[in-house]
């Protein structure tokens, strides 16, 4: 069982108050971009076992979309933070860092 | 058994959906006038004399208040908000409200919903937004042993007979 912090309300939500929204911080590439990166913008997704970023919806509660950054092997939660942000808070980097350290992923690290 | 959970729909509830920005001195007056009452902290509620305010969401309270009266506060805080942007709907058929009274209502609760409505957690005055069984539902605690329930009306023959169900199986005695 999954329990996410949503940073909006507070409430410790259950997995099945959730609405999972697939990985965080993914660019939009939109019309007139490169082909390369339309592709990459629609279909190509990281697959970790371990520290993953995803984008979910507190679905049964307050209706907003927030980020939460854990570790898809353990389901140990490294924190959950506004869906507003363009990269994690250096708090949520700090919590990976203590865990996991030299931990990357995609640009993030 | 002596001891019973009595669920009960309360029937007709006025109910006004208000969002806007609500650190706004116009939408904290708006719902000052409109009730009495301040705007309650997150997931907490304020209540007196028949009304109430609910927090649902960082842009969003709902108003509890007379059936009756639901109509005109919508128009009511429209005008009060004058160009401020906002939203003012009037919710109260949309929505069925339901009674759960009785000495091991908190655990009535807690056998559909995967909220932490343990006593010590969820006190008068704390509501929450869930889900019980497989439906959308808001709980609050109005004392001790005394909750109340606000679900969608298109499913509130379900949650009431859910409900009802699990008081009938009785207490489950782990608070």
């Amino acid at each position: 069982m999954l329990i996410l912090e949503c940073p909006y309300c507070g409430v410790h939500a259950d997995e099945t108050e959730l609405a999972p929204g697939g990985e965080a911080h993914l660019k939009r590439f939109g019309p007139g971009s490169d082909i390369d990166d339309f592709e990459g913008y629609l279909f190509m997704r990281e697959n970790p076992k371990g520290l993953h970023f995803e984008r979910w919806r507190h679905a049964y509660g307050c209706g907003k979309w927030f980020l939460a950054a854990r570790c898809t092997a353990t389901l140990e939660v490294f924190g959950t933070y506004p869906a507003q942000s363009a990269e994690p808070p250096q708090s949520i980097k700090d919590a990976i860092t203590a865990k996991r350290p030299g931990w990357s992923w995609r640009d993030f690290a | 058994m002596s001891e019973v959970v009595n669920v009960r729909d309360l029937g007709s509830q006025g109910m006004v959906t208000l969002r806007g920005d609500m650190s706004s001195k116009a939408f904290k007056a708006a719902c000052k006038a409109l009730s009495e009452l301040a705007i309650p902290d997150r997931n907490k509620i304020t209540e007196a004399d028949g009304k109430g305010i609910v927090w649902m969401s960082p842009d969003e309270v709902l108003l509890l208040l007379p059936h009756a009266d639901a109509a005109a506060a919508v128009a009511q805080f429209a005008a009060a908000m004058g160009a401020e942007h906002h939203l003012a709907v009037n919710v109260s058929d949309a929505r069925a409200l339901i009674a759960v009274e009785g000495p091991f209502a908190a655990e009535v609760l807690a056998k559909l919903t995967p909220a932490d409505v343990h006593p010590a957690q969820f006190g008068p005055g704390d509501f929450r937004r869930t889900r019980l069984g497989q439906v959308a539902a808001a709980i609050w605690c109005v004392a001790p042993g005394s909750y109340r329930v606000i679900c969608f009306r298109s499913v509130a023959d379900y949650t009431l007979n859910l409900l009802s169900a699990s008081a009938e199986a009785g207490p489950v005695r782990h608070f």
